[in-house]
């Protein structure tokens, strides 16, 4: 044993020797074991953050369009509605037997790049994120008032925020829009806990509010020379006349598919049901090829790493058969010598892995931010899990394989040059 | 004092009561895989334990060939390599090895040393490879790193030459730190390459002293390498390579 830490130590000092040739091999082992990690990373991520938002919803009902699309904006608030639905429909099919709740969701307008959603108190109490868990107020309470807010943890955090603020909401999904409903100013009552989906990025407002900042405006702009007073809104009907999609929640889910058929076959106007999971489906076979391409892209990256890896390792062994030789005559087998250079292949695979994690660590702790601005992905910085175990085991078996080249190409010479080696 | 293998010993390469040759060839044949002649093919060859014997011969007569014969590193086509009494044909490669690390200290023509290793560390890798040498440089100093250091002092190489780095050590330096790797342990048999040409004639000569000097204390067998004549004198004996070696030196077909 004592001789295989000697080996050890050898291989450890010899490349530390040359370590200025091995740096590079080194790094691009890293860069390899960020990207397969970093792509496992961000793909098992987005599929959580996904399952997590929509897991306690049974059905999303839009206007007519696209499975995907009317998942993405309603739940995920990424792009936009084309149609609204009737607000009719949606009490309509609120009222039904089999339907144990219904949060209805209008969306439209943001708060420095947050989306703000106008629902109604139902949203608090039954709406189901992560397998059943509810959503809490982590301070004050619900919105009471006309012009009251509840803003998302992550909002509240990133914009300073407390109950008792009043903000400003902007007309349309972009920060940079210039339309504002200054006239109206809300005032935060709430601060949700965090959750981990796409609630904690935004703000909600009642549907009445919602209504009420829009009585003046017509096509997306304030019409002019109408000036409504905030005081006077609740002398208007608040009630809408649409809304952007509803979420249901059934007392059974078996049934799904019975209600969903209904929905689709509505008389009243063209509406679309989606069950959550079988959107999500779709939308993983989208990303597959891409996860994969990517997958498949990074796997090449890592084999050049340790081709790069083995070819420094052998360049290496033409200037070392002295070193080699050295050690054989003071009583070193070939098997010793075999030992020796598998051993520092697996050094510099280890540093490499080592630094390709701690640049991971890095990447996700200065990207997790912008990526959960841009694109509502949270990432998370958490132990490895089974797959990236997988992946990092992967690395270093195929790490020690590729060691073995060399490694055996030193065993064959250390046999067949003995201590021949200057002359 | 020696370790005898009695499996290994020849008894007919020694009528007398003596202790077994360090070294005994009995009609070695030795060929190159890639040639189709032979190499070395000695009819006979001995040394006995703390000759001092001095093998000379021009390049390419077969000198580093016959060295990696007693090492144990390459086989006869046929014939007996004995060394210290243990017959190497009757051992496996991995076994040769081990004999080699526990019995034989080496010293190459030049760059001797590992450049990543501080000058200790060079000494010390025979008693890392082989515990017999590990026990006896223990039992001798009380440590392998302190036999090191005794060695190094007795071979002129004073305390303040090493936090050196070995390649900024001179060649003649470098050379005594190769003699007391060689030496460390003390093996029963000692092999020399002649030391490198960049020495001019005094150092070359004052280092075969030392080189006599520490192989007399140990008793051990030195066997030297080299194709000049004038550096024989101190040895008990002189070998001149194709003298004894009967292989065909004429120019493949």
């Amino acid at each position: 044993m004592s001789r295989f830490f000697h080996l050890l130590f050898l291989a450890g000092k010899s490349a530390w020797n040359r370590r200025a040739t091995l740096a590079l091999v080194v790094f691009s082992i890293a860069v390899s074991t960020t990207l397969l990690l970093g792509i496992e990373r961000l793909r098992t991520q987005i599929r959580e953050n996904f399952v997590q938002a929509v897991s306690g919803t049974d059905l999303v009902i839009g206007a007519r369009g696209g499975n995907i699309q009317l998942i993405l904006y309603a739940v995920f608030h990424l792009g936009g509605a084309t149609n609204n639905m009737g607000w009719n429909s949606a009490q309509e099919i609120a009222k039904r037997a089999e339907v144990a709740w219904a949060i209805p969701i209008s969306l439209g307008d943001s708060h420095n790049g947050y989306p703000v959603v106008a629902t109604t108190e139902d949203f608090f109490e039954y709406y189901r994120f992560q397998g059943g868990r509810p959503i809490e107020l982590a301070q004050g309470k619900a919105f009471e008032a006309i012009f009251d807010v509840v803003a998302g943890a992550e909002a509240a955090r990133n914009l300073g925020y407390a109950p008792g603020q009043k903000l400003v909401l902007s007309h349309g999904g972009s920060s940079a829009h210039l339309a504002k409903h200054t006239d109206k100013p809300f005032t935060i009552t709430g601060v949700l806990a965090p959750t981990g989906t796409p609630v904690d990025r935004s703000f909600y407002i009642s549907l009445a509010a919602m209504e009420a900042i829009h009585l003046n405006w017509q096509g997306g702009a304030p019409i002019p020379g109408l000036k409504i007073r905030p005081e006077q809104v609740t002398k208007f009907n608040l009630q809408p006349k649409s809304i952007t999609a509803l979420l249901v929640g059934l007392k059974r889910r078996s049934q799904v598919f019975a209600l969903q058929r209904e929905i689709n076959e509505w008389k009243a106007e063209p509406l679309t049901g989606v069950m959550p999971g079988v959107a999500m489906d779709q939308i993983w076979q989208m990303l597959n090829v891409g996860e994969r391409a990517l997958l498949f892209v990074s796997a090449l990256v890592t084999v050049s790493g340790l081709a790069g890896l083995a070819s420094a390792i052998l360049a290496g062994l033409g200037e070392r058969r002295r070193e080699l030789a050295i050690l054989r005559s003071a009583g070193a087998r070939p098997m010793d010598i075999l030992i020796l250079l598998a051993c520092e292949g697996v050094l510099l695979i280890s540093a490499g892995m080592l630094c390709g994690l701690a640049l991971l660590v890095a990447l996700l702790v200065f990207l997790a931010p912008v990526l959960a601005d841009s694109y509502g992905v949270f990432l998370r910085l958490s132990p490895p899990k089974a797959g990236e175990w997988l992946l990092l085991g992967s690395i270093c078996l195929a790490g020690f394989l590729t060691s073995l080249i060399p490694a055996l190409r030193a065993y064959r010479m250390s046999l067949s040059n003995g201590l021949t080696v200057s002359v | 004092m020696r370790q005898q293998l009695p499996s290994g010993t020849d008894s007919a390469a020694e009528n007398e009561d003596r202790p077994a040759p360090a070294l005994f060839l009995d009609n070695v044949v030795f060929r190159w895989p890639e040639r189709r002649q032979s190499t070395l093919d000695i009819p006979a060859f001995v040394a006995r334990a703390g000759e001092h014997i001095f093998i000379a011969g021009p390049s390419g007569s077969g000198k580093s060939t016959l060295l990696g014969l007693i090492a144990g590193i390459l086989s006869p086509q046929s014939g007996l390599v004995s060394v210290n009494g243990v017959c190497l044909g009757k051992l496996s490669g991995a076994e040769r090895d081990v004999f080699r690390g526990d019995h034989i200290g080496f010293i190459f023509q030049q760059f001797n040393l590992i450049p990543y290793l501080s000058i200790l560390e060079n000494v010390m890798i025979p008693c890392r490879f082989s515990p017999l040498r590990r026990r006896q440089a223990s039992r001798q100093a009380g440590s392998p790193v302190q036999a090191a250091r005794i060695l190094l002092e007795r071979l002129d190489m004073s305390s303040t030459l090493w936090s050196q780095r070995v390649n900024q050590l001179s060649v003649g330096q470098q050379q005594r730190v190769a003699a007391a790797r060689a030496l460390i342990g003390s093996p029963p048999i000692l092999i020399a390459d002649e030391p490198p040409s960049s020495l001019d004639a005094d150092r070359r000569k004052a280092f075969l002293r030392l080189l006599h000097r520490e192989c007399r204390e140990t008793g051990a067998t030195l066997l030297f390498v080299s194709h000049d004549q004038s550096l024989a004198e101190d040895f008990t004996s002189t070998v001149y390579l194709p003298e004894i070696n009967r292989a065909d030196k004429e120019p493949e077909q």
